[in-house]
């Protein structure tokens, strides 16, 4: 009975489900975005980078620590993108290119290690008490749209978190597609060794992705703090990337937009409509085991690629 | 000079065989075994055997699973704290639906539950690896964080929602609960961890441990000499779960006294992985080595300023905390990835040859 009934309610008042489902894309969008940085630094390093979620709510918190001491948001935001890229460069130095060549989950662990570190930094220098997102002075829009009398709300914030998410998408695919370092960022992706016999420095390119990524997370972080607030126990939501990633498989930009889409609309749905049956707030844990029963039937996950393994 | 193996034949396959086959090596276990049972329990105060001895030998245990599972048969989870809990609520069941029975017993009991648990979130890890398996062991994490906290039957209806450990009596001692003095906790947590310890140290040497080693090392290759990764796979997640079983339990009723689903959240999890890092992966010393390290730092933070003269407030030593774990692991993970327990390989390899090492 509790497997039907909520297929009726469903039918019985589509614009509810509309905006359930609406809710769960919004949520989506800022999961896949998450997601999207870390395929890059898969792809480019190799490297399951753990700290994406993390570099989400440092980049938001420095924006709006920033502001907080004074800065107007127009200079905090090119001050923050570099704070980003200072991050990229000093992981860069300090972390990866001393592990080299190290086993893969060992440098998962050391992005666990850079995960604990950030946030032992972030709220050192920044307090550990949330904090409210600048979405005014940022010019973001902050009223709702509504449809059919009402019943239908839509956040304008979260119309423009799509647009915006689409847009660094088209843009990214662009600087990938059209850009030099874009095209060597690919080849790296590709083979390693290649891309270092002709002519490519893989610590240059390391530095890239790992700022493209800070950048994500900072736009990322910007769209969540407007949703929340922005404090630390964002970076619990975020790991929800790692399902999403699992879904889509590590190596697809294609895996991580439709895994999100996927785990933030059927994750809502089923917080909505069979959550309250359980106990409610299932919300914690329902995306890992969606993740968990696409992996039964692939393993590599819906666009990964196949591993071919050798002895 | 004093650390030398020079005139200890082994004259019989038994002898060659044993547990610790250097003499000095056996004493010295046996004497830190036997200070540990003997002399702490009548030096130490309250404060040291609550705040530090305690949770890190608990700690230890938990490592010591986590290790079986990831140092030895190379299956990263990240969801020790779920399992943990699993044995902490299935042994507050026990204990108060059969309240005669003793409480070691059921303590011992309950880690079969998690080791149960631990199976059947083992299922994957044959059709998927690596951190793939690491983000499907973290459903484990999340999934048992709500059921715990949401389903009354686990904590009995109570109005607090949080597990208070009932007092429990051992011939007349009290083993459990709020009047169990710390000496008395110390030395049954010291008695069941040396007990799983040494169990521990011979799954790993034998048979079993072989083939997680071969597992971890190449699982392919492994499975062309003849090792079944199923059941070895499985047998791994139910030994691992069995001590993060066991563990959690004491954590609850060994050292906090009551407890809330929420100190099993993702964040034991992570301290207990970056115990066996920082310790040594496929270790089992490395275990207690890392353990303590984890133990020990933050309280080093909290005193070392403050015998310097200059107290610094609890937030402050949290956050710091985090910084100087997350540079730590870091650090290890480049200077020495075989963590303490290699350090302290070394250390015996230069010793043996003191003072003439040419």
């Amino acid at each position: 009975m509790i497997f039907i009934q909520p297929f009726f309610d469903m039918v019985g008042d589509p614009v509810l489900f509309l905006q359930v489902i609406w809710e769960g894309f919004v949520t989506g969008i800022l999961y896949s975005l998450i997601a999207f940085g870390f395929v890059l630094i898969f792809k480019a390093s190799g490297v399951f980078n753990f700290a994406q979620g993390i570099m989400v709510v440092f980049a938001a918190l420095t924006l709006v620590g920033l502001h907080e001491a004074g800065v107007s948001a127009f200079v905090a935001l090119p001050a923050t993108i570099l704070v980003m890229y200072v991050l990229a460069f000093s992981v860069e130095r300090l972390v990866l290119r001393s592990l080299v060549n190290q086993p893969d989950i060992i440098l998962f662990m050391a992005t666990i290690g850079l995960t604990f570190f950030l946030i032992g930094f972030g709220e050192f220098i920044f307090g550990g008490e949330p904090k409210m997102m600048i979405t005014e002075e940022l010019l973001l829009p902050y009223d709702s749209i509504t449809f059919f009398d009402d019943m239908l709300i839509l956040q304008e914030i979260d119309i423009a978190a799509s647009i915006i998410a689409a847009l660094s998408l088209v843009f990214l695919a662009l600087f990938l597609g059209k850009t030099k370092i874009g095209i060597a960022l690919r080849a790296v992706a590709d083979d390693h060794q290649a891309a270092l016999s002709v002519g490519i420095s893989l610590n240059t390119i390391w530095v890239v992705v790992w700022f493209i990524s800070g950048v994500i997370a900072l736009i990322t972080g910007i769209m969540w703090g407007a949703k929340s607030d922005v404090s630390f126990a964002l970076s619990i939501i975020a790991l929800k990337a790692l399902p999403v990633l699992i879904l889509g498989g590590f190596t697809s930009v294609r895996g991580a937009i439709v895994g999100g889409l996927i785990i933030g609309i059927g994750e809502k749905i089923g917080e909505f409509y069979w959550g309250g049956l359980v106990g409610g707030s299932i919300e914690g844990w329902l995306a890992y085991m969606i993740a968990l029963f696409f992996l039964f039937f692939r393993p590599q996950g819906l666009f990964g690629e196949k591993i071919i393994e050798r002895v | 000079m004093f650390y030398r193996e020079a005139g200890q034949f082994k004259t019989t396959y038994i002898s060659d065989q044993e547990l610790f086959p250097v003499k000095q090596d056996r004493w010295g276990i046996l004497l830190i075994i036997g200070f540990s049972f003997i002399v702490i329990p009548l030096i130490a105060n309250d404060y040291w055997l609550q705040a530090i001895l305690i949770p890190f030998l608990i700690f230890s245990l938990a490592a010591l699973g986590l290790n079986i599972l990831t140092g030895y048969a190379g299956q990263l989870s990240l969801g020790t704290g779920g399992f943990m809990a699993v044995g902490a609520y299935s042994c507050y069941k026990l204990v108060t639906i059969f309240p005669e029975t003793n409480v070691i017993l059921l303590i011992l009991v309950s880690g079969f539950f998690s080791a149960g648990i631990g199976l059947i979130f083992g299922i994957p890890s044959l059709k998927i690896k690596g951190f793939y398996l690491a983000v499907a062991t973290l459903a484990a994490q999340f999934f048992f964080e709500w059921l715990f906290g949401r389903v009354k039957w686990f904590y009995n209806y109570n109005d607090s929602g949080a597990i208070e450990v009932p007092v429990r009596k051992f011939f007349d001692i009290a083993v459990t609960g709020p009047i169990a003095t710390a000496q008395t906790r110390y030395v049954v947590v010291l008695c069941i961890v040396t007990f799983l310890a040494l169990i521990a140290v011979n799954i790993v040497r034998g048979r079993i441990g072989r083939a997680w080693m071969a597992i971890r090392d190449m699982d392919i290759a492994a499975e062309l000499i003849g090792i079944r990764p199923l059941t070895t796979k499985l047998i791994a997640f139910a030994i691992s779960s069995y001590y993060a079983g066991v563990a959690g339990a004491l954590f609850v009723f060994a050292y906090l006294g009551s407890a809330e689903v929420e100190v099993f959240d993702i964040n034991i999890s992570f301290e207990i992985l970056f115990m066996i890092i920082i310790g040594g992966l496929g270790s089992i010393s490395g275990a207690f080595l890392g353990a303590a390290f984890i133990v020990l730092i933050p309280i080093l933070i909290t005193n070392l300023p403050r015998m310097l003269g200059m107290p610094i407030n609890a937030a402050t030593v949290e956050h710091f905390n985090f910084m100087i774990l997350g540079a730590l692991i870091v650090l290890f993970l480049i200077f020495e990835p075989h963590g303490l327990a290699k350090i302290w390989t070394i250390m015996r390899e230069k010793l043996r040859v003191w003072p003439f090492p040419y």
